[in-house]
Formats: structure tokens, C-alpha cells, sequence
């Protein structure tokens, strides 16, 4: 059945070089692993274990203070190194001593079919695979106490050299198949997978609505997809969930055990061979970057994600549990542009007509992390709509948010967004605004007020 | 440019926080971020940036404003030769006018980037660039004759009480050079309307002296329709010789120092166009506005010259084109909406020809209509806004 299919013509793929190959490196872990709570936005962790404990994959290390049932696990197995508080005794992270060989907490599983709603909805909160999925609204770890009415999976990623979930998940469809079985009993309505075309290895799973989505980026970003297919509106509850995750519930499901691998693509003009490798979140990514990187005279920057929505690390930090893809670019410090407002500066990439780019029709530009410019009031206008394909007006929403104006925010759309779909509009502005903090603040201010 | 870096960076900390220069921060961060790209870098959020910056911006409105300004000081000097029945030749005719203009760019860009300094030392801001705009736009729309010292007042007050009482760059209400137009013209009234502001017959600095030539009368095209006795039309030059259509389009008349060329105000238009600094929608929709309002004048309307004035003339007399072209496009004081630009831009060609044709006070509409529409700007986006939000809460009724 060919599915239907959602054209997107609002948005901008950025042209960035160094995508990963379609090549698997397996690599060692390394003998810490670090497990960081602040990973996990808005939850309030109580520490479950003590320096020492032994831990396999699946223990709990921590749960949520509202939510004790909400557990948080350890993705491999070894000894509780250590638990690092900051002031007023928030944990920070805590670090694992990792087995040689990792062993796996044993977990008593049905198989979805045979299972009820609240049986799975206990194992996941259990097995810490709850702590993979997102709720709209707040873009936050869903609420146990609601039911979601949709679940949404976006099957392929538009982000800039985002890695390719087709290359990724194509020899693990029995597992993605379980997954969304388990997942589609957790909700009253359907789950939706975004497909990147008909010929998608996904076509093929069963029990679910599919709906292709075409178009550049953000074409692929979960949020376009709600607001496309079924809107968040007041009061209603939608959960999200990416592919790689999926797998993890899946491989609960077929064999009781939390198996967190996964494959994380190592991309970004700063690397020599940019393709994935097969790891575990929590690994320290100095295992995955080591050897690959150009050698270059100035500082590098690395993120965990890609380079609209990712966080920066440190060369040395850890991979965050849902991290598919680390991005390596030039930090841009050292790079001194004179009288770049005058220069036609043919190696820059910009979606505006001031430059060249679109003339040049080049396949690769120069980046750093560099804002490119200074902060400014908003200026320009129109800016934002160009790049943000949903029944949403972003600046105005944006406008709501800065003034903390709940009812407009509330009317302007709010409940439907995740930082993460503001990020082409923060590339893009020429005033330079942090605009993924803004909604980040915004949706906690707003729960905070609301709930 | 090494050298350049370094001396920059020598001198750096001078103007940081316990510098011998600290109170100079704001203006040293000006010249250094004009000199070099900034080094911020993001912290959180995206890591990349799009290379455009608002500084690239404001110079693209300031290059596209440099076809009006040379052809204005040519302008000044062709009306100034004409008036004094000499010919100069086209060097002595642009330099005639090149030295009447200057001192307006230099008094408007000193007083208001003084301002600026000092306001953005104060609140501890860097120093933006809007005034590299305004401060082009201000000399295009007066006067060549307006005295220094009143665009000096004018400018003051429009830089502090319509703009940094207001927020700064982004967050005025009003047109800033349209406001520095407003107050010279309510304050100054005899200085700023008649006929003898508009061309200069005196000489400048010393250079293009000359006796007016008999029977010389310096109003401007639509000075002479709101002023006309009879409802025939009859533009003329300064010795009572008929403009053409042409004559308007080229901009050979006289008038404010900028507006008069149509085609040096089409270049601007264009570059800003290709380059998408200035939205097309309110451009077009302002033009639009204008012709039909016109239009429903010249069938309909009174029997005065005003009203039966050909629409296209409209157009190109005044400042109507300056005006669609680089006022009503400003982002801050337009609509904000998509929807909202065409609504903006159709009401203020509409309310131009309106005051044009049914105030026989003002002669030309454009600055007070462009005005009143940025007060409406935001009404307008408020119910572009709300039909948004009402379809929002539609959905959620209907499922």
C-alpha cells in the first residue's frame, strides 16, 4: 500500500561536509563509562545505588523523585565508581567501573501482543526504556499519569549529516517491529512512522499509519509530522520517539534484557573518515575519535548530535543516551574575517540572498561555531517563516515566549513544539538570538505555571 | 591584516572593565566588530550560523541608497545652474551638489551616531547599525536648503524619542528618518514647505555664485497642483516651461534631495529585491494602493488639479516611489506578517493619495501616510495573528 504522502517546501538543507559512510567500526569500551542525569531534561533524580555496588545493564542507578517507579538504568555492567554531587547536593553523574564482558539484568517478558497496556507500561518505567521517549507538550519524558493520544516516529533524520536510520536499522526490523507492537499498546490512538520515501525499509512495518514526508530539512524533524498529521492541542498528550530507540524496547521484548547498543555516526568537515560506529551510550567518545580526526592547527569543537541541536562536549565527555551522531567542527576562535559585513566571502554558507551561495552552487562551505555576527533585537522579518513548515508563527510565538505572555503562547502554539524545531530559524537569524534556550526556558516556565 | 589584529588586541583591554578607557567599551566594540567578525561563539543551541549578520544587511539598504544620493547632489547642482542661468558642465554641476549635500550626511550621521555612542555606553549595549541607515535616509528626504543646525535638532529628537526611549535598533514604533522629516516640517514649517527651500540659488561654500534669472519660481511639481487655482493641470519648471512624464521619471525636477529620480530610486529597489532585504509584497502593495486610489480620484473625485492628476504621475511625483521603496519597507516599523505587508503596504498607498488629493495643507502624503501606518502595523499583525490562534482552536473544537 503506498502511503500517503506530505510535501514540505518551507526549510533549508545546509550543505556541510563530512556524512558518514555506510561502514561499522566496533569499538572498545572504555573502562569508565559516565551516566549524566542533566541528560535527562527536567527530572529530579533520587541516587538508588552506593559507590561500590556491582550493577549489570538494567539496574537502576537513580529514579525520578515524582515518579519512583521511574527508573534510570545503568547501560553496562561493573562497579559504581563514583557518585558526583555539585552544590546543594545535586548528583552530576555517576560513573561505572565497566565489566570486561557486560552482563545483562534479566527481565520476566510477554511477548507485546500477550501483554497488557499497564504490564508494559511497568516494564519500560522498570527497565529505564521509558526514559527514551519524549512527551509534547515541553519536550520532556512523558508523564506515566497520561495517555498519549498518538505516537509519532520519524523513521529518517534531515539534519545535517544526520545519520542514516535505513543503513542503521535495516538488519534489526524484527526488533523495530516488536517495539512499535509494545508501543502501539501504550496508546489509545495509532502510532505514526514518517517515512523518508515508499521504497523505505520501513514501509515494511506492520501496525502502524505511515505517512512519507518530502522536502528539506526539517522535512524529517517528528514535530512537522504532528503538526502535520494530528496537532497537540491544549490538554492533549502526544509521545515521540527515535528509531534506534525503538530497538531497545524491541530487544527487552525478544529477550529480556536492556541492550542499549547502538550505532553512533562520527561526522563533520574535522574528520578524516567519517562513518558509525557500534557503541553504548555513556562510552566516552575519545574511543570513537580517536585516529579519526584531521590534524589541524586550531581548536575543534565536538557535539553530541548534529550541529543545529546538538550539545557541545568536551573531547574527552560522554555520549548522551540518545545520541546518534557526533559532529566535529573548527570552534572558530582562531579564525580572525576582516571587515566581514563587506566581503563577499565565497567559502560562507547562508540561506539569505546577501551572499552568494546560491549562485555559487558549491557543495561544500567553511564552518565554525562562531555566531557569525552580533546579537540584535529582531530585526528582520519573515525570516523565520521560510524555514519552519508548520501552521505556527514562529516569531510571534517566539515574542510570546520572551514576554512570558502564557495565554499567547498557549494560543500561539506552544503545546506542539520542541527547541529542536527552532533551530533552523536560529541559523538563519540575522539577530543571532538563542532562540532554542528561549522555547527551552519557555516550556518549563509554562509547565511550571500551567501544571 | 595581522598587524591590524594585533594592535587591536594590544589595545583591547584598555576599553574592558578597569581600563583606562572603559567608558569608551561600547564605541571600541563598534570599531573592533566593524574591523574584524565577531569571535562569539554559540554556547548552547545551534553551533553554526548563517554568515549573514545585521550589519550586512543595513550596508546592503545603505549601497542601495547610493544611486538617489548621487543622483540627488547632481540634481542639486543641475536645479542650482539652471536657477542661476549657467551652464557648468557636469563636474562643476555634481560638485556643486556634492558640497550642498555633504554637510547634511556629515551633521545627520555625527548627531545621531553620537547619540547612539552614548546611549549604548550608558545601558552597557554594543553599538548597533541602524543609524548607518537612518542617518542615509534622513539627508535623501529634505530639503537642500533645510539649515544645518534644524536637521541636527530634527535628528536629535527622532534618535531619542522615537528610537531609544523606544528600545533601540528593533524596537521603534515609527520611522526613525521619517520622524526627523515630521518634526523639521511641524516645527520648522516655513523652513520646510513653499517654494524656496527646494532649490538652492545662494552659493555653496563660496562656489557657484550666481544672480537668479528672472521670473524664477522654485516649487515643486505637487507644491504647484495642491496650490493650483484651476483644476487643469500645470507643471512646470522653474521659468513655467512643462514638466514631462519623463521629467519625473528621470528626476530632473526639483524636490527633496533623494526623491526625485524614479530610476535611481528603481536601481535601490532592485538590489534590495535580488538581495531580499526589503519585502517585495509591501513594495508592490504600496504602488498598488497608490494606482487605485488615484484611479478612483481621477473618475470620481473633486474637480481640483490634485484629483484630476494622472495616476502614474502620482507615482513618480513626491516621494511616493522613495517611500514605497525604502520607508515602507523598513522590517521594524512594517507589518510583521506575511499576510499583514499586503494590507500595510495597499493603506499607505492609499492614504498617500488621499492626503495628496483631499488636504490641501500637505502637498505630499507619503511621510505622514507612512507614519500613520506604522501606528496601524501592529493592529494589523494583531488580526493576522488572531486568525491563526482562531484556527488553532478550531482544530481542537472540530476532532
Amino acid at each position: 500500500m503506498m502511503a500517503n504522502t506530505i510535501k514540505i517546501t518551507k526549510g533549508l538543507d545546509i550543505k556541510i561536509s563530512g556524512k558518514a559512510a555506510e561502514k561499522i567500526s566496533k569499538i572498545p569500551h572504555s573502562a569508565v563509562f559516565e551516566v549524566n542525569p542533566e541528560s535527562y531534561h527536567g527530572i529530579t533524580p533520587k541516587v538508588l545505588v552506593k559507590e561500590g555496588d556491582t550493577v549489570n545493564a538494567g539496574t537502576p542507578l537513580f529514579h525520578e523523585k515524582s515518579f519512583p517507579e521511574m527508573n534510570f538504568v545503568s547501560p553496562v555492567s561493573g562497579k559504581v565508581r563514583e557518585i558526583v554531587r555539585g552544590e546543594r547536593r545535586k548528583v552530576m553523574h555517576i560513573t561505572i567501573d565497566t565489566d570486561k564482558t557486560i552482563e545483562y539484568k534479566k527481565f520476566s517478558v510477554k511477548k507485546p501482543s500477550d501483554s497488557t497496556a499497564d504490564e508494559i507500561r511497568a516494564l519500560m518505567l522498570e527497565s529505564g526504556l521509558w526514559s527514551f521517549m519524549r512527551q509534547r507538550p515541553y519536550d520532556i519524558i512523558p508523564n506515566p499519569a497520561k495517555s498519549p493520544k498518538a505516537i509519532f516516529i520519524s523513521t529518517f533524520d534531515t539534519a545535517p549529516l544526520a545519520p542514516d536510520y535505513e543503513f542503521i536499522i535495516r538488519d534489526q526490523l524484527a526488533d523495530f517491529q516488536t517495539g512499535v507492537d509494545a508501543l502501539s499498546k501504550l496508546t489509545s490512538g495509532n502510532v505514526h512512522l514518517g517515512l523518508k520515501s515508499d521504497a523505505s525499509v520501513f514501509s515494511t512495518v506492520k501496525g502502524v499509519i505511515a505517512t512519507v514526508f518530502s522536502g528539506p530539512h526539517p522535512a524529517g524533524n517528528v514535530g512537522v509530522h504532528i503538526n502535520h498529521i494530528n496537532p497537540v492541542n491544549k490538554g492533549e498528550v502526544v509521545w515521540t520517539i527515535h528509531p534506534q530507540d525503538v530497538l531497545f524496547i524491541g530487544r527487552l521484548f525478544n529477550k529480556g534484557i536492556v541492550d542499549l547498543t547502538r550505532l553512533v555516526a562520527l561526522t563533520g568537515p574535522e574528520v578524516e573518515n567519517p562513518q558509525y560506529f557500534e557503541t553504548i551510550s555513556g562510552n566516552n567518545i575519545s574511543e570513537i575519535i580517536k585516529g579519526n580526526l584531521k590534524k589541524v592547527s586550531y581548536p575543534l569543537r565536538f557535539i553530541s548530535g548534529n550541529v543545529l541541536v546538538g550539545r557541545k562536549i568536551t573531547e574527552n565527555g560522554f555520549l548522551a543516551p540518545c545520541c546518534s551522531q557526533i559532529s566535529v567542527i573548527d570552534e572558530g576562535t582562531e579564525t580572525h574575517e576582516m571587515l566581514g559585513w563587506a566581503m563577499p566571502r565565497f567559502n560562507k554558507f547562508s540561506a539569505s540572498r546577501l551572499y552568494l551561495t546560491k549562485l555559487l552552487r558549491k557543495k561544500e562551505f567553511k564552518y565554525d561555531a562562531r555566531l557569525m555576527g552580533g546579537r540584535r533585537a529582531i530585526i528582520m522579518s519573515g525570516e523565520y517563516d521560510k524555514v519552519f513548515p508548520m501552521d505556527i508563527l514562529p516569531e510571534h510565538l517566539i515574542k510570546a515566549m520572551i514576554a512570558k505572555n502564557i495565554d499567547k503562547m498557549e494560543n500561539l502554539g506552544a503545546y506542539e513544539v520542541a527547541p529542536e524545531d527552532f533551530a533552523l530559524c536560529e541559523f538563519v537569524d540575522t539577530s543571532k538570538l538563542p532562540l532554542q534556550a528561549i522555547v527551552r526556558y519557555s516550556l518549563d516556565f509554562l509547565k511550571s505555571e500551567v501544571e | 591584516m595581522n598587524k591590524l589584529r594585533n594592535l587591536v588586541d594590544k589595545i583591547k583591554p584598555d576599553f574592558e572593565k578597569g581600563g583606562k578607557f572603559e567608558k569608551l567599551h561600547s564605541v571600541f566594540d563598534g570599531f573592533e566588530t566593524f574591523l574584524f567578525v565577531p569571535n562569539t561563539t554559540s554556547k548552547r543551541g545551534t553551533h553554526i550560523h548563517d554568515a549573514v549578520d545585521s550589519k550586512r544587511t543595513m550596508i546592503m539598504v545603505v549601497l542601495a541608497l547610493v544611486p538617489a544620493l548621487l543622483f540627488g547632489m547632481y540634481n542639486v547642482g543641475y536645479q542650482h545652474f539652471m536657477a542661476i542661468g549657467q551652464d557648468a558642465g557636469f563636474w562643476a554641476t555634481f560638485w556643486f551638489g556634492f558640497l550642498s549635500v555633504l554637510p547634511i550626511v556629515l551633521v545627520s550621521y555625527i548627531v545621531g551616531l553620537g547619540i547612539e555612542f552614548v546611549v549604548a555606553q550608558i545601558k552597557g549595549h554594543e553599538i548597533q547599525e541602524g543609524f548607518l541607515v537612518t542617518g542615509f535616509l534622513i539627508p535623501l528626504i529634505v530639503p537642500v536648503d533645510t539649515p544645518l543646525w534644524m536637521i541636527a535638532v530634527a535628528t536629535a529628537f527622532a534618535v531619542i524619542f522615537a528610537k531609544e526611549v523606544f528600545g533601540g535598533t528593533g524596537m521603534n514604533i515609527f520611522n526613525v528618518a521619517l520622524i526627523t522629516r515630521a518634526f523639521l516640517f511641524f516645527a520648522y514649517p516655513s523652513a520646510m514647505s513653499g517654494d524656496k527651500v527646494w532649490i538652492r540659488t545662494q552659493d555653496t561654500f563660496g562656489f557657484g555664485g550666481g544672480q537668479v534669472v528672472d521670473g524664477f519660481s522654485g516649487a515643486t511639481p505637487l507644491g504647484q497642483i495642491a496650490t493650483s487655482a484651476s483644476p487643469t493641470i500645470q507643471i512646470t519648471d522653474m521659468f513655467g516651461h512643462q514638466f514631462s512624464f519623463m521629467d519625473a521619471v528621470t528626476g530632473f525636477i526639483p524636490g527633496s534631495i533623494g526623491e526625485t529620480s524614479v530610476i535611481a530610486i528603481a536601481i535601490g529597489a532592485f538590489l534590495l529585491l535580488l538581495t531580499g532585504v526589503a519585502s517585495w509584497k509591501t513594495m508592490l502593495s504600496v504602488f498598488a494602493g497608490g494606482t487605485l486610489m488615484a484611479l478612483i480620484f481621477n473618475h470620481f473625485g473633486p474637480d481640483t488639479a490634485a484629483a484630476n492628476l494622472p495616476w502614474y504621475y502620482h507615482l513618480v511625483l513626491g516621494g511616493f516611489a522613495f517611500g514605497a521603496v525604502f520607508m515602507a519597507t523598513d522590517p521594524v516599523t512594517s507589518s510583521r506578517t506575511e499576510t499583514g505587508k499586503w494590507i500595510y503596504g495597499f493603506l499607505i498607498g492609499v492614504m498617500a493619495i488621499v492626503i495628496r488629493v483631499l488636504n490641501p495643507g500637505y502637498a505630499e502624503g507619503m511621510m505622514l501616510a507612512i507614519l500613520l501606518m506604522n501606528i496601524f502595523a501592529p493592529l494589523i499583525d494583531y488580526y493576522v495573528v488572531d486568525a491563526n490562534v482562531k484556527r488553532r482552536l478550531k482544530r481542537a473544537v472540530n476532532k
